[in-house]
């Protein structure tokens, strides 16, 4: 790399950074508040809350938000319809948004976008179980918590890891 | 450019291994490599982004912009697929190649393997052949490929593997909590369990150190650098020659030749994207099995209407990598010891010498596990989703095993890489089209090791197994792909002599997994690597001081 590349990548890093400061957006970058909900109600029946975190608590929906504008661009006409359908499940049988629902109903609502949307449950359930389980840096997984729930330390070998592994570059 | 001895298309196993012995031998080498070149700083130990788990990518390449390639399905639908996408098949594209990031299993091929027709017959439909070399012509690179890029095992305890001169530099890596319960269920079923070797540091070698047995371990690049590829082995070495310039970023576009019909060099676009010419005597393509068979059909000139060493329509054809088979076991007991590589096991008794099945293939225990990959391996009738899948990742992430292996494929002629007519990459180069499967007979070996894998694991003390076997509708080939330019006697039968040159074009040749005539029941790097030590070491036989002649 040249001097003036290394310049110019760097301008373009601090660029972004200053993007992404002064988004008007709110706390999602790809999800309106209302669809972050209605993804937050069905991650959460994916993966419920017990002794350890449920997804949108361990940070999933931060984990799909963030990738819906990087590596999954291509998942967000399948996520807005889908959302918007849950949404319509949700009011059809019980009247109300599908966040709004009790949690028994929200089950109920999942189980039938199972159903009847199969292509994008199978999607969301993908995308929750990676950002669960998957490493702390892109958003989900917060503090490590599913893998502390396994039983797998981290860092894996103290004094070893040169790394912290939740931070440094981000997907 | 300054015209130079040879040009090395890819700086991954073979090619850094035939760069440096050129260059050591006082040729002057460039080698050209399409990607960059990573650092142990890079391994970054994503779970989601690396080698092996590419959900938001691969790490070492190629990007998911602009390199698709298109893959014809059973029912000869066309796909566009992406690098971090499997049916892409892929395997890497940096320095090193796969050897960066890869598991480093240093298997050398059995004597049965370079023989398998006349050992067995060729399945009707299939194209299995002999190799027109032997088992004993590669045994001395095999060696050295085991001392120069530093292999660690101990192979002693079965009869079934093959000759060698001498044990291998580095004895194994201490076993782990899966090779403590799996070693005495083989030894009751009467297999010779034996440590795994592997093309990584178990005590300092070659002035790195030894593994850290970290839980990140395939699809990432080392963070101590005890896993030996070609990055950290022969390229330096062969850029301490002084005699090999490395240019990283670059991808060739073709081979150019002249109205004679032999090379002139290559054509390639360098790292800002501009077309240059690097000008040469020898043309090495070591750019992997796919991405070999694309350069050369795209290499096309008036003398070579179909692409270069393409005058019987042999390149790209027996596409082949492996069909993995095996079984998941789940224990009572924690079988998870969060120590690296995690696979550390094998028996090859079932390679050679099962009635009815052409071959076979080594089985051994899977690699640490990361969480992500328990997901989906949990027993069968887990719920998919919600408190039970939350529970069953609680009750058995640490508490299976998986015991599986490469069966020996059987190829076809159809199994085969072509370009595409439509689709070009971001150079504007028509893009490798796959299309074909293995023949049929290598999912019934694999049938046959998916249960045998079953039986250890239940003599282990498994509660529950579950076979993992299947039939895709896909030729695998990925990271170990191989045959698209078999090597071979007969012109019309195969695309390069028995020493890696092209039957068509004299300076000209192909050093890599493209040249396997089959890929054996084992991982196959270190085989590539051999022939590239026994390729290069022909090709300076008949190297006449300044020039190349035939």
């Amino acid at each position: 790399m040249t001097r003036r590349q290394f310049m110019a990548a760097g301008a373009m890093a601090s660029a972004a950074w200053a993007a992404g400061c002064s988004s008007h957006r709110g706390p999602w970058e790809s999800l309106t508040e209302r669809q972050a909900q209605t993804l937050a109600a069905i991650c959460d029946q994916i993966v419920p809350a017990d002794d350890y975190p449920s997804a949108s608590q361990a940070g999933v929906v931060t984990y799909i938000d963030r990738q819906l504008a990087r590596h999954y661009r291509r998942h967000r006409k399948a996520y807005a319809l889908g959302l918007e359908q849950a949404d319509s499940i949700g009011a059809t049988r019980c009247g109300v948004r599908l966040a709004q629902a009790s949690p028994p109903q929200q089950l109920q609502v999942v189980m039938a976008i199972e159903q009847q949307n199969a292509a994008f449950f199978d999607l969301v359930r993908k995308h929750t179980l990676e950002g669960y389980y998957g490493s702390p840096r892109h958003g989900g997984n917060r503090d490590a918590v599913s893998w502390r729930m396994l039983g797998v330390s981290q860092p894996p070998l103290l004094g070893r890891a040169q790394y912290d592994l939740s931070k440094g570059p981000r997907s | 450019m300054k015209r130079v001895h040879a040009v090395i298309v890819g700086a991954g196993a073979a090619g850094g291994i035939v760069a440096k012995q050129l260059s050591s031998a006082g040729l002057t080498v460039v080698l050209l490599e399409r990607g960059p070149w990573y650092t142990a700083a890079d391994c970054r130990k994503d779970d989601l982004r690396n080698q092996r788990t590419t959900v938001l990518g691969n790490a070492f390449g190629p990007e998911d912009e602009g390199n698709p390639r298109v893959w014809i399905d059973a029912r000869g639908a066309a796909h566009i697929v992406l690098p971090s996408e499997g049916s892409y098949q892929n395997n890497a594209a940096c320095v090193g190649g796969g050897t960066l990031s890869y598991g480093a299993m240093a298997w050398r091929f059995l004597p049965q393997d370079f023989r398998m027709r006349s050992t067995y017959g060729a399945p009707e439909g299939s194209s299995l052949e002999d190799w027109p070399i032997g088992y004993d012509d590669l045994e001395p690179f095999y060696d050295q490929a085991e001392y120069e890029i530093g292999v660690s095992g101990d192979d002693s305890p079965t009869p079934f593997h093959s000759p060698r001169r001498r044990s291998l530099p580095m004895p194994p890596l201490p076993p782990n909590r899966e090779f403590a319960i799996l070693e005495p269920a083989a030894k009751r079923l009467g297999l010779h369990p034996f440590p795994i070797p592997m093309l990584r540091n178990s005590v300092p070698y070659n002035g790195r150190g030894p593994c850290m047995r970290c839980r990140w371990c395939v699809g990432f690049a080392c963070e101590v650098d005890a896993k030996n590829g070609s990055q950290n082995t022969v390229i330096p070495a062969a850029l301490a020659t002084g005699n090999c310039e490395l240019r990283t970023r670059s991808m060739v576009k073709e081979i150019l030749t002249d109205n004679r019909g032999r090379a002139r060099g290559v054509s390639y676009f360098d790292a800002n994207g501009r077309l240059q010419e690097q000008l040469s005597d020898i043309v090495v393509v070591s750019a992997c099995a796919i991405e070999s068979a694309r350069l050369l059909l795209n290499s096309k000139s008036r003398l070579f209407p179909n692409g270069l060493g393409n005058r019987y329509d042999q390149v790209g054809r027996n596409l082949q990598g492996h069909h993995y088979t095996g079984a998941l076991g789940f224990f009572d007991f924690d079988t998870y010891d969060d120590i690296g590589p995690g696979a550390s096991i094998a028996v090859t008794d079932y390679n050679h010498g099962t009635p009815g099945l052409c071959g076979g293939g080594l089985l051994a225990n899977e690699f640490i596990r990361l969480p992500i990959h328990t997901l989906d391996r949990l027993p069968p009738g887990t719920p998919r989703w919600g408190p039970g899948h939350k529970q069953a990742m609680r009750a058995w992430h640490r508490r299976t095993i998986i015991v599986m292996g490469p069966t020996q494929q059987i190829p076809t002629a159809e199994g085969r890489v072509t370009l595409d007519p439509w689709v070009k990459d971001r150079w504007g180069l028509p893009v490798a089209r796959l299309q074909g499967n293995s023949h049929p007979h290598t999912f019934e070996i694999g049938e046959v090791q998916a249960a045998r894998a079953a039986a250890w694991l239940k003599e282990a003390g498994a509660m529950q197994t579950a076979l993992m076997a299947g039939r895709p509708e896909i030729v695998s080939s990925g990271q170990h792909q191989a045959g698209t330019c078999r090597m071979g006697d007969d012109p019309r039968a195969s695309v390069v002599n028995r020493y890696c040159r092209l039957h068509d074009v004299d300076n000209v040749f192909v050093i890599d997994g493209s040249v396997h005539v089959n890929n054996g029941g084992f991982n196959p790097v270190l085989t590539i690597m051999a022939i590239a030590y026994f390729a290069s070491d022909a090709l300076l036989r008949s190297w006449k001081g300044t020039s190349f002649r035939s």
